[in-house]
C-alpha cells in the first residue's frame, strides 16, 4: 500500500534514503525518533491539531467552482489552502515542526524558502513559540517576492540572502544545510517540503495529510458520498501534493501531480541525489544537477520529493506540467471566473485542469479536487509586471 | 597510466616512520596547470594528494571550495575528465578523489571505481554517503581495489565511531570543527577531542581537516593526530593566482611545521 511508512533506511521503493554528511546523521537520527513518539503521542496531536484550528484557521473549507465548472465541462472543487493564516499549506508542516523542535529542547530553527511561504510560516511559528529563526533565501527570489521577505523581518526572522549558483531554492537550501551544519545542537532544520535526508520526507507528508484527510471528507459531501475522479495538486518538492494524495492514496481517485515545464523532475529527470535523498533529479551526463527555470518561486526546484517518484514508479500518481504562460492565463481566469486570486503554484494544477478538461485526460463530466496551495497576494507585483 | 600507490599502506609506513602526514588538496581542473599543482605539492613533501571532482551543489563546503568548484565548472571541468587527467600526473604518492555522491551515482558505482583504478588514484572521499548508504559503493570500490575514506565527526557517537573505524579505508578523515570546509582564525576546540578519540580508537591514520588553515595549525593539530588536511587556504591562493611553485611553497611551510614536532 502506497503512502504508509518508508522502510527502516527511509526509503519508499528505490527512493528516499539519508545521504548525509556525518555531522548531520545524529541529528536526523534523533529528529526520527522524536518524531515518531510525537506522532503516537495523543498529547502532541492534540496540540497540534487544536493550534491548527485556533490559530491557523483548520479546517480550511473546500469550494465548489460554480462559474469554473461550467466554463470548462468539469466538476472543479478547490482545497482553499489560501484561507489558512500565512495564506498557504505551509503552516501546517511548521507548526508540527516547531512543536517536534521544542520537544527537543532546541531553541534556534533554520529554513530554506522559495517563494516566501514556507519562510513566512517559519517565521510565524517561530515567533508563536519563542523560537529563534533564520530564513535563507536566493537574491533571485528575494527580489521577485520583496513582500514575503518583508513579512519575514518583520516576524523577528533573520533573512540571508544567498547569492551562490542559480540563486534560487536550490541553493537556499545549500545553504541552510551549511548552516545547520555548524549550529545542529542547537538548532532544528525546519525543511519545508517533503524532500531532503529521512525521516523529512515521511514527517512533512504526514504534516500535511491534514489537507488531504479534511479534503476526502468534504469532497464526499459535496459530491453525495462519492470521492473525485481526479486529485490534482502542483509539485515542486511536493508537499501540498504529498499531503492531498495521502487522503486520497486508497480511493479510487486518479493523482496527478503538475511540474513547471522548466522545474519537471518527474517528467524530465533521471534518479539521482540531492539534498539527502535520492529521487528523480534534473542532471547532465556528469550528474552536475541542474537550474530549474519557472516563473514560479515556490517550484523553481530540479529535483522532487521522493515519495512522488515512488508514486509515479508505481503509476500510483501521473505527473504532468504546465508552462509559464498557460499559468499565468489560469490565475487570470481563476481570480475573474471565482474571484479567487490563487498564487503562481496552484495556478500550474489549475493550468492542466484548464488544458486537459474534455479531453481524454480529463473527460468532461469528470470531478476534479484540486488543491490550492496558497494565495496569490505575494505574487501580485510579479504578476502585475509580467501582464504589462 | 599511473601505477597506484595504496594509500593506507603508504601512510601507515611513513608515520610508522615517525612522519606526521601531509594531505593538501586541489581542485581538480582548476586553472590549466592543476597537475602541476600536484607534482608541486609532492615535490614539497605531500604524503597524500586530495584531488577534488566539482560538484554543482557541494553542501559540506564553505565560500572557498565553492568558488573553487564553480569556477573549474566554468573552465570545463568534469569528474571523467579530471580521473583521466590524473592517469598522466605520476607523482609517486597516493592520490585520493573527493567528490559527492551523485557524481559517484551517475557514472555508475563500478564504473567510477574502475575509472579510479585505471587512473592511478587510490582513494575516494564521498562526503554525503554515511554508513547507512555505503554497501553498494563499498562493495564497487573493494572489488575494484579502491579505498574508500570515511569521515567522523565531533558528534558522531563513540558506538557509531568503532563501526566507521573498522569500515574506513585508507585512513580516517576526522571532521575537526561542526561545520562547513574553510579557514578559521584557531583550532577548533573540538578538533583535539575528536583526534584522541579516534587514535584511542583505531590504529588506521587519523588525518583531520576543515579549519587548519596554518602551518601552526597544522603542527598543533598534528600533536593529537597522524596528520592533517588542508584545502581552503591552498585554494584560496589558487583562486587569487597562485601557480604551483607558490602553491608548493606553501606546502613546504606546513611540511617544515610538521617535521619540526
Amino acid at each position: 500500500m502506497a503512502m504508509r511508512l518508508p522502510d527502516p533506511g527511509g526509503r519508499f521503493g528505490d527512493f528516499g534514503g539519508q545521504y548525509l554528511p556525518e555531522s548531520l546523521v545524529p541529528a536526523c537520527q534523533e529528529l526520527e525518533a522524536a518524531f515518531r513518539l510525537a506522532w503516537a503521542d495523543p498529547g502532541f496531536l492534540g496540540e497540534y491539531h487544536s493550534i491548527l484550528r485556533d490559530y491557523a484557521g483548520r479546517p480550511t473549507p473546500v469550494t465548489e467552482c460554480h462559474n469554473l465548472s461550467q466554463q470548462l465541462g468539469v466538476r472543479v472543487l478547490l482545497k482553499r489552502e489560501d484561507l489558512t493564516h500565512t495564506g498557504s499549506h505551509k503552516i501546517n508542516n511548521v507548526i508540527g515542526q516547531a512543536l517536534l523542535t521544542r520537544r527537543m529542547g532546541k531553541r534556534q530553527v533554520v529554513a530554506e524558502t522559495g517563494a516566501g511561504q514556507h519562510g513566512v510560516a517559519t517565521a510565524t511559528a517561530c515567533a508563536l513559540f519563542g523560537l529563534e529563526c533564520v530564513v535563507y533565501m536566493g537574491e533571485v527570489d528575494v527580489e521577485r517576492q520583496a513582500l514575503n521577505v518583508f513579512r519575514m523581518k518583520l516576524l523577528g526572522a533573520e533573512v540571508h540572502p544567498v547569492s551562490s549558483g542559480s540563486r534560487t531554492l536550490k541553493d537556499a537550501i545549500n545553504e541552510a544545510m551549511r548552516h545547520w551544519v555548524a549550529t545542529v545542537e542547537s538548532t532544528h532544520y525546519c525543511l519545508g517540503s517533503v524532500m531532503g535526508p529521512h525521516p523529512y520526507p515521511w514527517m512533512v507528508r504526514e504534516f500535511q495529510r491534514v489537507v488531504g484527510d479534511e479534503a476526502r471528507e468534504q469532497a464526499r459531501a459535496v459530491l453525495g458520498g462519492s470521492d473525485p475522479d481526479y486529485v490534482v495538486a502542483c509539485v515542486g518538492g511536493g508537499s501540498n501534493a504529498a499531503g492531498t494524495f495521502a487522503g486520497f492514496v486508497d480511493t479510487d481517485a486518479r493523482l496527478v501531480g503538475v511540474e513547471p515545464a522548466g522545474g519537471a523532475a518527474i517528467g524530465k529527470g533521471i534518479p539521482g541525489v540531492v539534498h539527502g535523498s535520492k529521487s528523480f533529479l534534473l542532471q547532465d551526463e556528469h550528474g552536475q544537477v541542474l537550474e530549474a527555470h519557472s516563473i514560479s518561486a515556490g517550484l523553481d526546484y530540479p529535483g522532487v520529493g521522493p515519495e512522488h517518484a515512488h508514486l509515479a514508479s508505481l503509476g500510483r500518481a501521473r505527473y504532468v506540467a504546465a508552462g509559464d504562460a498557460e499559468v499565468l492565463e489560469a490565475l487570470q481566469l481563476l481570480s475573474r471566473s471565482e474571484g479567487i486570486i490563487p498564487a503562481l503554484e496552484p495556478a500550474h494544477a489549475l493550468a492542466w485542469i484548464v488544458r486537459a478538461a474534455g479531453s481524454d485526460e480529463l473527460p468532461e463530466g469528470s470531478t476534479v479536487l484540486m488543491t490550492l496551495s496558497g494565495r496569490g497576494d505575494k505574487d501580485a507585483q510579479q504578476v502585475m509586471e509580467l501582464l504589462g | 597510466m599511473s601505477e597506484v600507490v595504496p594509500l593506507e599502506a603508504t601512510l601507515r609506513q611513513r608515520r610508522d616512520g615517525g612522519r606526521k602526514l601531509l594531505v593538501p588538496y586541489v581542485t581538480g581542473g582548476l586553472g590549466a596547470d592543476w597537475l602541476d599543482v600536484i607534482r608541486a605539492y609532492a615535490d614539497a613533501g605531500a604524503d597524500a594528494v586530495e584531488v577534488g571532482l566539482a560538484f554543482s551543489d557541494p553542501v559540506m563546503d564553505g565560500p572557498t571550495i565553492q568558488a573553487a568548484s564553480q569556477r573549474a565548472l566554468e573552465q570545463g571541468a568534469t569528474p571523467s575528465g579530471v580521473v583521466a587527467a590524473l592517469g598522466s600526473a605520476d607523482v609517486g604518492v597516493p592520490l585520493v578523489v573527493m567528490t559527492y555522491y551523485n557524481v559517484v551515482f551517475r557514472s555508475g558505482h563500478r564504473r567510477f571505481a574502475a575509472a579510479l583504478r585505471d587512473n592511478g588514484v587510490a582513494g575516494a572521499i564521498v562526503p554525503d554517503l554515511p554508513l547507512e548508504e555505503l554497501d553498494d559503493w563499498d562493495r564497487a570500490a573493494t572489488d575494484g581495489g579502491v579505498e574508500t575514506v570515511l569521515l567522523a565527526s565531533p558528534v558522531t557517537p563513540d558506538d557509531r565511531l568503532a563501526r566507521l573505524v573498522e569500515r574506513t579505508r585508507g585512513f580516517v578523515y576526522g571532521v575537526g570543527l561542526m561545520g562547513v570546509t574553510g579557514e578559521r582564525e584557531r583550532v577548533a576546540a573540538s578538533t583535539s577531542i575528536l583526534a584522541k578519540r579516534l587514535k584511542a580508537a583505531t590504529d588506521k591514520p587519523v588525518i583531520i581537516g576543515f579549519g587548519v588553515s596554518t602551518p601552526a595549525h597544522a603542527a598543533e593539530v598534528a600533536t593529537e593526530a597522524d596528520g592533517v588536511i588542508v584545502a581552503s587556504a591552498l585554494m584560496r591562493k589558487r583562486l587569487d593566482g597562485a601557480g604551483p611553485q607558490e602553491l608548493g611553497a606553501v606546502v613546504a611551510g606546513l611540511r617544515a611545521a610538521l617535521d619540526a614536532l
